[in-house]
């Protein structure tokens, strides 16, 4: 198992160092200059000048490379052309809300997901199961922003249970903090726990196929306990795998939620450094997002392993 | 009275009918044997003992276990009466175990899962009874998994889930199928132990009648859900009635007589071929150990010439089969075919490769399902330079169809519309079809049933008497090899230990290995005249 771990670890810094090295190819070197991106095509020869001494343009390529990677590993990300204030602050800010709200809305599509991913492949074809099936159908096809409006009308503007958008911030509090970000949470999770919760079923009804649950139920089990002491474990490979996927996704990819709940978080970040030409914004957030969906497939993989004996000897 | 007491079992899923009154009974002790051929009910036979049947099935009649009914027991009752008065075990050992939990874990399951003992007991129970069936917990700790086991032990590990409770009666459905003939000998002899030393009855549901001829104190012959023919086996060996029992017994020991080849000459020559898998590395940095799966394998095979290749699984007959047929490097030695390399330095050698041909075990996983026969077996037509048209190849898709004994009209149906026996005769076809000079049989027929088998056999030796044919016949059932080859090789580690002219092989073992398989095959006993 240790071994294991190391070589996942090992896999997971290649992978680092890999993708820095892509990152920087194609932002800094491939399209022409950074500062006459930056500054489009009507600069003045002296701003573009000071710019390009700014970002440390003047020296060599592979020079510039590890400037850029050791100044990430001290954590100094360097300076927002447009903001004019460290990346690093305005990164850590928008983690604070970005990183709970992903957290939050995996757990809860989890929490959608298990009971009713169990509950349909228990009753396979009977008429709970269909119920569930059409349900997730309904939460993959509905967008989430659909979502997220009926539930502000609904909980915010009819019911005043929760405030309709904004980040009240977590100094006053995990409570005040977590109702801000319930909303937005629930809005996220539905579409992605309707998925989760279709792989949950097929994947427990690909175990349920399979000879050695019928070999726990000539042992004396019921249906059930045969499901639960010999399915459910099985059955978390592909949706381990998803749970992953979703989690990378939902850091960064919740554009639409933030700008529909007025949150502060990376995916707005990234959208209006992208907008403003900010390319030291956009370089470094890619980079942290690269950072964290390799650093939760390393987690995945562990996790697989502590499921699957099978993985844990093949090393 | 009898310990179970079938009586006029029927039983249809979805209306149909799979069983049709079904009649039989098993004493304490004793071994009841169900055979026939594959759809003849003998495993829905044992499920609907177990009660484990498939949706929609209904069963009608009496099943008696001591004097109480079980078709009339409720869900729950059954889950009491399953694992505690009826283990069964299953046919696939590689497949039947869960592959997350410790072989320990799931023995102790089924004495949990009763609450027949605390868990202290149930684990000293669990050990001791590992023990009995041949894995004794100093060699076999009980957190292993099974994914680190072979066959054979995985095998010993279901059994042992199945007898922790001294059940009265066990089911065995076709324990031994997937398994070596050395390891079948092995877990034959284990049920049989089991059986006196418990006074368990045992339900054995097999189609190998070797095996049955063996073991069973009672025989019951099945055919299309009903019994056909029952009798103590010493009787039913000696005086058997029904056509059909006679017809399988005759079909289990077909003989064929093979053509006299033609004048031979060196068509495939083997020299020296070494085939070196790269295992893992056990250290980060340590260089990584190897595999050698072939091992310095010579032979030759004259043009004309049958011959045969047998082994256990895992000795290196199929990566030598791969190997011949172009599909795998090898590190070292020379494979040959009419004087030209296989393989030219890595690249292999296509001009060489399209004289030969192979006939796979599965008949229906080798065939692309949306392809129309025609279709399926002018594919080595690929290989050709130039490939016949028009009516000359309808003509040769009609040769070939009728040469395998099927019809020319067959040229327009799609694979699912065929049975197992007639889809092997379809990749018989494929494979003549380019008149290769050399055809590969792996495991052609072993998934066949003995009554199809024959005839694939008789066609076989038709087809040499017509095409000449010469091909490597790689099984590991050993009274077919013997009547299909004239020339036999034994592999074993990788090696070739024995190599001879079939019959003289067979009777005159002279590799201690080569004996052992043979002394581990079941063997038909011979049926007396009066069977006639």
């Amino acid at each position: 198992m240790l071994r294991y771990a190391l070589k996942r670890l090992l896999s997971l810094v290649l992978s680092l160092a890999v993708a820095s090295v892509v990152i920087f190819a194609v932002i800094e070197v491939a399209p022409g200059d950074p500062a006459s991106f930056m500054l489009g095509v009507n600069a003045q020869a002296d701003t573009l000048a000071a710019l390009r001494a700014e970002l440390g343009l003047d020296v060599s390529k592979i020079e510039r490379y590890f400037n850029w990677v050791g100044g990430m590993l001290a954590g100094d990300f360097g300076t927002s052309y447009t903001y004019r204030t460290p990346v690093s602050q305005m990164i850590a800010d928008r983690l604070w809300v970005s990183l709970p709200l992903a957290i939050y809305a995996l757990t809860l599509s989890t929490l959608i997901a298990f009971p009713a991913g169990l509950y349909a492949a228990a009753r396979r074809g009977k008429p709970g199961d269909v119920a569930v099936m059409g349900a997730t159908q309904l939460g993959i096809a509905v967008p989430n922003f659909w979502f997220a409006m009926m539930l502000v009308l609904v909980f915010a503007i009819n019911l005043r249970w929760f405030n309709a958008g904004g980040f009240a911030g977590w100094e006053n509090g995990l409570w005040t903090g977590l109702q801000s970000l319930t909303l937005p949470a629930i809005a996220l999770a539905l579409p992605q726990g309707a998925i989760l919760a279709r792989v949950m079923r097929s994947a427990l009804l690909d175990i349920l196929a399979e000879d050695f649950m019928r070999t726990a139920r000539a042992k004396g089990l019921s249906r059930r306990q045969a499901l639960w002491r010999h399915g459910v474990r099985n059955a978390l490979i592909p949706v381990l795998t998803i749970i992953g996927l979703q989690f990378s996704f939902l850091l960064a990819g919740s554009i639409i939620i933030e700008q529909v709940f007025y949150l502060p978080g990376l995916g707005r970040l990234v959208f209006q450094a992208i907008s403003a030409r900010d390319l030291i914004v956009v370089e470094s957030v890619v980079m942290l997002l690269v950072f964290a969906v390799i650093m939760v497939n390393f987690l995945v993989d562990l996790a697989y392993a502590a499921v699957d004996p099978r993985l844990r000897s093949r090393t | 009275m009898s310990l179970l007491q079938i009586k006029d079992l029927s039983l249809t899923i979805h209306g149909a009918q799979i069983l049709k009154r079904i009649n039989l009974s098993i004493d304490a002790g004793q071994i009841v044997a169900v055979t026939g051929e594959s759809g003849s009910g003998k495993s829905m036979t044992a499920l609907a003992v177990m009660q484990l049947l498939p949706s929609g099935a209904e069963a009608d009649g009496s099943l008696q276990l001591d004097g109480q009914n079980l078709l009339n027991q409720s869900e729950a009752q059954m889950c009491a009466l399953r694992g505690a008065a009826i283990g069964m075990v299953f046919q696939e050992p590689m497949t039947a175990l869960n592959p997350v939990k410790t072989i320990g874990d799931q023995v102790m399951e089924t004495i949990l899962i009763h609450k027949a003992m605390p868990p202290a007991r149930a684990r000293a129970r669990a050990k001791e009874v590992l023990s009995r069936v041949g894995l004794p917990t100093h060699r076999f700790p009980m957190s292993r998994y099974p994914h680190e086991l072979s066959g054979g032990q995985r095998q010993r590990v279901v059994i042992a889930m199945a007898i922790a409770l001294r059940p009265r009666l066990l089911i065995a459905d076709e324990p031994t199928t997937a398994l070596d003939v050395t390891t079948q000998a092995q877990i034959l002899d284990l049920l049989k132990g089991l059986v006196s030393e418990y006074g368990m009855g045992l339900l054995m549901i097999t189609h190998d009648l070797a095996v049955v001829a063996d073991m069973a104190d009672q025989i019951v012959i099945m055919r299309h859900g009903e019994v056909v023919e029952t009798g103590t086996t010493e009787h039913l060996l000696h005086h058997m009635q029904h056509p059909y029992t006679r017809m399988l017994f005759e079909a289990s020991g077909h003989q064929v007589s093979l053509p006299l080849s033609p004048n031979p000459y060196p068509l495939l020559e083997v020299e020296d071929v070494v085939r070196d898998y790269r295992l893992p590395r056990t250290h980060l940095f340590g260089a990584p150990g190897h595999h050698r799966a072939v091992d310095q394998v010579s032979f030759t095979l004259n043009r004309g010439e049958r011959l045969g290749l047998v082994g256990e699984s895992g000795c290196g007959k199929s990566t030598l089969t791969r190997a011949i047929l172009g599909l795998e490097d090898v590190q070292h030695g020379r494979i040959s075919l009419g004087g030209q390399p296989v393989f030219t330095g890595h690249t292999p050698n296509l001009a060489v490769r399209r004289k030969m041909q192979v006939v796979f075990q599965d008949p229906y996983g080798s065939f692309n399902p949306r392809h129309r026969v025609a279709r399926l077996i002018t594919e080595p037509f690929h290989l050709l330079d130039t490939p016949p048209t028009g009516s000359e190849r309808r003509d040769r898709i009609a040769e070939m169809l009728v040469a395998v004994g099927l019809s020319p009209n067959d040229a327009s149906r799609y694979i699912h519309e065929f049975s197992g026996g007639q889809r092997q005769r379809i990749a018989i076809a494929r494979a003549l079809i380019i008149r290769p000079e050399l055809i590969l049989f792996d495991e052609a027929i072993s998934a066949l049933d003995v009554s199809v088998r024959a005839r694939i056999l008789d066609l076989l030796a038709e087809l040499c008497a017509t095409y000449d044919l010469t091909y490597l016949f790689i099984s590991h059932d050993l009274s077919v090899v013997r009547t299909i080859t004239d020339r036999v090789l034994v592999m074993q580690a990788g090696r070739i230990v024995e190599q001879g002219a079939t019959e003289q092989v067979f009777a005159q073992p002279r590799h201690p290995y080569t004996r052992t398989l043979i002394d581990a095959a079941p063997r038909l006993p011979e049926m007396g005249q009066g069977a006639a």
